[in-house]
């Protein structure tokens, strides 16, 4: 047996010398990775990444090479994987998960050449940027939306874990609701996961029994939208369209469009303008979209929406405009004053109205 | 009263796959077999089912080739403890974790397919009854396979031959090879029984609850499953019971949060766990009692010495 | 027919080599797959177990992985021999983590060197508290500890999880779930310039060489490997059963406490949701490749390691989807177990006849 591990190891190192060989060649492409948290066939978050990818790959061709790596967990792992990339001759990598943010930092102290992007994450450094969606933005379309198409004036909504960006979508959506909807009563369950289909579907048919005729979600998977299509309800997809699970029930969806940024990164990075920066980008810059609406949807549901989007998009409109009081009662904003990006940031209370309270 | 049924309803189709797990695993340890790999059996059982459903069109053909599927890998498992003598507890964790991992990989081309979904029974007449109509009778076809096959086990273990062997095969295997029995034989046939079963369970959650394919989606069932089966005490009816306490307590949380009680998630999700260690301890107490319900044999490799 | 039958004495060459002669069955399985997924599998398996041994950054990523996984697999190895089946070691894990994490949070911004070995110490403790709900309930009400410790798992991740969202969370971490990042002298110091290797892999090793006296020279060593075989004759020898599981329960728990408590204060740096990713089920399989000796286990968490790194290493280079690295532990796992059986054993060609002439 030791022979043949003797040979196997010469045939490989022949090939790895030809592979090596092969590699250097290829050195005056553009090297760009990606760093996923979960994987791409989830149809959720990291799809939509991969989808960010393959614009980057389409946009630039033979001028770029792109490395993907999936199911990165945040832990200790994440750290060594970046750096691999790093050392890998990647000169941008995009790490797509809040739980990267210290494990990006500290990589990036060690690769002062090399540009990092940071997705929904708060700090930076002279070489990490970092990115986010107006995911709330979107909310508020689908709040409208379900505002009016509710009779039993109960939305279900699916949350998984209670940070900021969350909290957000809850608030702005409810907030969107109650606007066209006085009557309008948002049912909340935590699911403790962003990604868990046995787990969505529970809650979704808890909140179906429960009398909700409208399902939302800021969890990844397309269960929830399954069990809609079986009930006969509708739902709002979350990440990417989640149509082909839900074609009668889906309304909307709001998709997460990385495309676009990922290409003036890749491409401002070619160029040598990139500077660390953060980016919070939403209907207008396209980062945020919103699907295809429904037939289901009336005319002038329909026409209020668009309505809305496009104003969000001119900024016109600002999801949150006062007056609101927290849920306490606390007053928070005046009549016609916007909440600013540093409150929207560290979001962590319910908007006055929301039922329950937030898991602390 | 309304929300009531609808809950139960949610707890049964919770329930099923458990039910198929378990009854799988009490039958297998009942013949004096340890397998701890009913979540790689499960996971396997649910990729092959979900495939075969999507490439063929078939429901049948995608169960039965889960109950394939799960099978197959039950009888690996068996090959190694039963003929080659291996350790138990360690194969069987071999098995989940390569279970997880095949599956994963076979997978691949499938994320973001779906299959419909099974289509309900409507059982004439009887389904119209008010409240308990919908409640026991509208469900899809694996449901009643699972409450069949419960009774069919009890059955077999306790009313036929071939039930006594198997345990007695459990008891004392020494003694059931001396009287000519075969005790491989035996324990591999529960094996693949086991595995089909636990097979069904899997592919129950992606063709039947949210028909689709997600990497690990077994989420720890299989785990679940061994202790309904020691909570159980061995005994069928029990372990249907076990199933749907355990279903039971994962859904009602869920409703617990819908209707806006302020106790964290999760604590709440953390009941179905400590609920399961606080019945353990209640049945294993007795230790005649335990003594009397545990397969003498289990876990314990047969070798014979003549 | 084939018939076993076994060895009055199991053969030590067997004994070193089956662990040799499974990984190589892995390595030829593994191709075979690489192959069938279209993928040039002598390069993979260059990729996955040469390749991270000729870069020293590997090696040092390597120790890193390799010290939780062999602290944990010494802490098992005793249970294991002794029929205590310790499976949420994971569990214990996370706990040790959040108690010693929270010992260091507590000791925001307090310099000296003692913080660091507090924590340790407070970790190792959260394991062993952990694992004393399995040993209390087994002693006392004779509850099968597989299905306690693994439950425990679940109860460990959900606790480390509400704490992160709560109590725990860093207060100027804009409401995420993530602890503060520890400051200096709770930090792990580092062996290697610009690498991770902590100091941790020195524990581990001396874990090693603790385990080995106990377990060759102790009589408590004695104790475990003779309940191990025949819980009769151990208690004709006096060993108290409820003794032995008590050890071999704290033990473990201890060392996977301590081993949580080095991860959260090391490669992580903070205490995070993501905290607990599967070394207390890998620590199982790397006990048994081990042979449950101290030698092998230090031996089989390296190999585990290169796994891992070279694992990660053929996804980044290869595109392979990181579900093969689970399949090849698996295959690790089952190749070892098959094989096993040729150390225990003799394999025998005999004629029906002949065998009950009382060979």
């Amino acid at each position: 047996m030791k022979i043949t591990i003797r040979k196997l190891a010469a045939s490989a190192f022949a090939l790895a010398v030809a592979f090596s060989i092969g590699t250097a060649s290829a050195a005056d492409k553009t090297k760009v990775g990606f760093v996923y948290v979960g994987p791409i066939g989830d149809h959720g978050w990291s799809y939509e990444h991969n989808q960010g990818r393959l614009a980057v790959e389409k946009a630039f061709g033979d001028r770029v090479k792109t490395t993907y790596v999936e199911n990165v967990s945040e832990g200790p792992d994440a750290a060594r994987v970046i750096q691999q990339l790093a050392r890998g001759g990647h000169s941008v990598i995009f790490t797509t998960s809040f739980g990267f943010m210290n494990p990006t930092l500290k990589v990036a102290k060690r690769f002062p050449k090399v540009k990092f992007e940071h997705a929904t994450g708060f700090k930076r450094s002279k070489n990490v940027a970092t990115y986010s969606g107006r995911f709330y933005e979107g909310r508020h379309v689908i709040g409208l939306i379900a505002g009016k198409m509710t009779k039993s004036n109960t939305v279900g909504y699916i949350a998984s874990f209670p940070i900021p960006e969350v909290v957000r979508g809850i608030n702005a959506a409810y907030l969107a609701a109650k606007s066209v909807n006085p009557k309008v009563k948002f049912k909340i369950v935590w699911v403790s996961t962003w990604f868990d289909p046995g787990k969505e579907a529970d809650a979704a048919k808890a909140l179906i029994d429960q009398g909700a005729d409208v399902l939302m979600q800021h969890t990844d998977s397309p269960a929830a939208m399954q069990i809609a299509e079986k009930k006969g309800i509708y739902a709002f997809g979350q990440a990417s369209d989640m149509v082909k699970f839900g074609p009668k029930a889906q309304l909307t969806s709001i998709i997460d469009d990385w495309g676009p940024y990922y290409v003036a990164r890749v491409k401002a990075a070619m160029d040598g303008t990139w500077k660390s920066q953060d980016t919070w980008d939403g209907i207008g810059p396209g980062m945020v979209a919103i699907a295809p609406f429904s037939k289901s949807i009336p005319n002038d549901v329909r026409a209020m929406a668009v309505k809305a989007r496009d104003n969000i998009a001119a900024g016109k409109l600002h999801p949150f405009t006062g007056p609101i009081n927290k849920q306490d009662g606390s007053p928070w904003l005046k009549a016609g004053q916007t909440a600013s990006d540093g409150e929207l940031a560290g979001m962590n209370f319910y908007v006055q109205g929301v039922e329950g309270s937030l898991p602390k | 009263m309304d929300l009531l049924v609808l809950i139960l309803q949610g707890v049964i189709v919770a329930a099923t796959p458990l039910v198929f797990a378990a009854i799988g695993e009490l039958v297998v340890e009942r013949a004096g077999v340890l397998n701890l790999g009913i979540e790689g059996m499960m996971i396997l059982g649910a990729i092959a089912g979900f495939a075969v459903t999507l490439d063929t069109g078939s429901y049948v053909a995608g169960v039965a080739c889960a109950a394939l599927a799960g099978a197959v890998a039950a009888a690996l498992f068996g090959i190694l403890t039963q003929v080659l003598l291996s350790n138990q507890v360690a194969t069987g964790l071999a098995l989940t974790i390569f279970g997880l991992g095949l599956s994963a990989l076979i997978g691949q081309g499938y994320s973001g397919e779906t299959t419909g979904s099974l289509t309900k029974i409507h059982i004439f007449l009887l389904a119209d009854i008010p409240i308990f109509g919908p409640l026991l009778f509208t469900h899809d076809p694996l449901v009643y396979l699972s409450i069949i096959l419960v009774f069919c086990v009890a059955w077999f273990l306790g009313k036929t031959r071939p039930g006594l062997i198997l345990r007695s095969v459990g008891e004392n295997h020494d003694a059931a090879h001396a009287i000519g029995y075969s005790v491989v034989g035996t324990r591999m046939a529960a094996l693949v029984f086991g595995g089909a079963c636990a097979g069904i369970g899997g592919a129950y959650l992606s063709i039947v609850q949210t028909p689709l394919w997600v990497e690990n989606m077994t989420a720890g069932r299989g785990w679940i499953a061994l202790a309904i089966v020691v909570f159980s005490a061995w005994r069928p009816g029990r372990a249907l019971l076990g199933a749907y306490l355990f279903g039971g307590v994962t859904v009602v949380q869920l409703h617990v949060q819908g209707l806006g009680v302020d106790i964290q998630a999760q604590y709440l999700s953390m009941l179905p766990y400590l609920v399961t260690i606080i019945v353990l301890v209640a049945i294993s107490r007795d230790k005649t009692r335990t003594k009397l319900n545990a397969p003498a044999c289990l876990g314990k490799p047969f070798f014979a010495s003549s | 027919m084939i018939r076993l039958e076994p060895r009055k004495e199991i053969s030590k060459v067997l004994l070193y080599g089956t662990p040799v002669m499974a990984v190589v069955v892995t390595i030829v399985l593994g191709m075979v797959m690489f192959a069938a997924l279209g993928k040039n599998p002598v390069n993979a398996i260059f990729i996955i177990f040469v390749e991270p041994l000729k870069d020293p950054f590997a090696i040092s990523e390597m120790t890193v992985k390799a010290t939780p996984l062999i602290l944990i697999a010494i802490g098992l190895s005793f249970g294991f021999r002794a029929g205590v089946w310790n499976i949420g070691a994971e569990g214990q894990f996370t706990f040790g983590a959040l108690v010693g994490g929270a010992v260091a949070l507590a000791l925001y911004e307090v310099e000296g060197g003692w913080v660091l070995p507090l924590m340790c110490t407070a970790g190792a403790l959260g394991g062993m508290a952990w694992a004393a709900i399995p040993a209390f309930l087994r002693t006392k009400f004779n509850a099968n500890e597989i299905l306690v410790t693994l439950m425990l798992t679940y109860v460990a991740v959900l606790l480390l999880s509400v704490l992160m969202h709560g109590p725990l969370k860093d207060p100027e971490g804009l409401n995420f779930p993530e602890s503060r990042l520890f400051h200096e002298s709770a930090t792990m110091p580092i062996l290697i310039e610009e690498t991770r290797a902590h100091v941790g892999f020195l524990v581990a090793l001396a874990a090693i060489v603790i385990a080995w006296v106990l377990l060759e020279r102790h009589v408590f060593g004695y104790q475990v490997k003779v309940i191990g075989q025949s819980p009769k004759a151990a208690s004709f020898g006096g060993f108290v059963e409820s003794k032995v599981v008590w050890f071999c329960l704290m033990i473990s728990g201890g060392l996977a406490g301590l081993a949580g408590t080095f991860e959260a204060a090391g490669p992580i740096g903070q205490l995070v949701p993501a905290l607990p990713v599967g070394y207390g089920f890998t620590a199982i399989i790397v006990a048994f490749l081990g042979r449950l000796t101290p030698l092998g286990i230090l031996l089989a968490g390296f190999v585990m390691a290169l796994t891992y790194i070279g694992g990660e290493s053929a996804q980044i280079k290869m595109n392979l989807p990181s579900a093969v690295t689970g399949v090849f532990q698996g295959m690790f796992l089952f190749s070892l177990l098959g094989i096993d059986v040729l150390a225990r054993f003799r394999i025998r060609f005999a004629q029906r006849a002949s065998s009950a002439a009382g060979e």
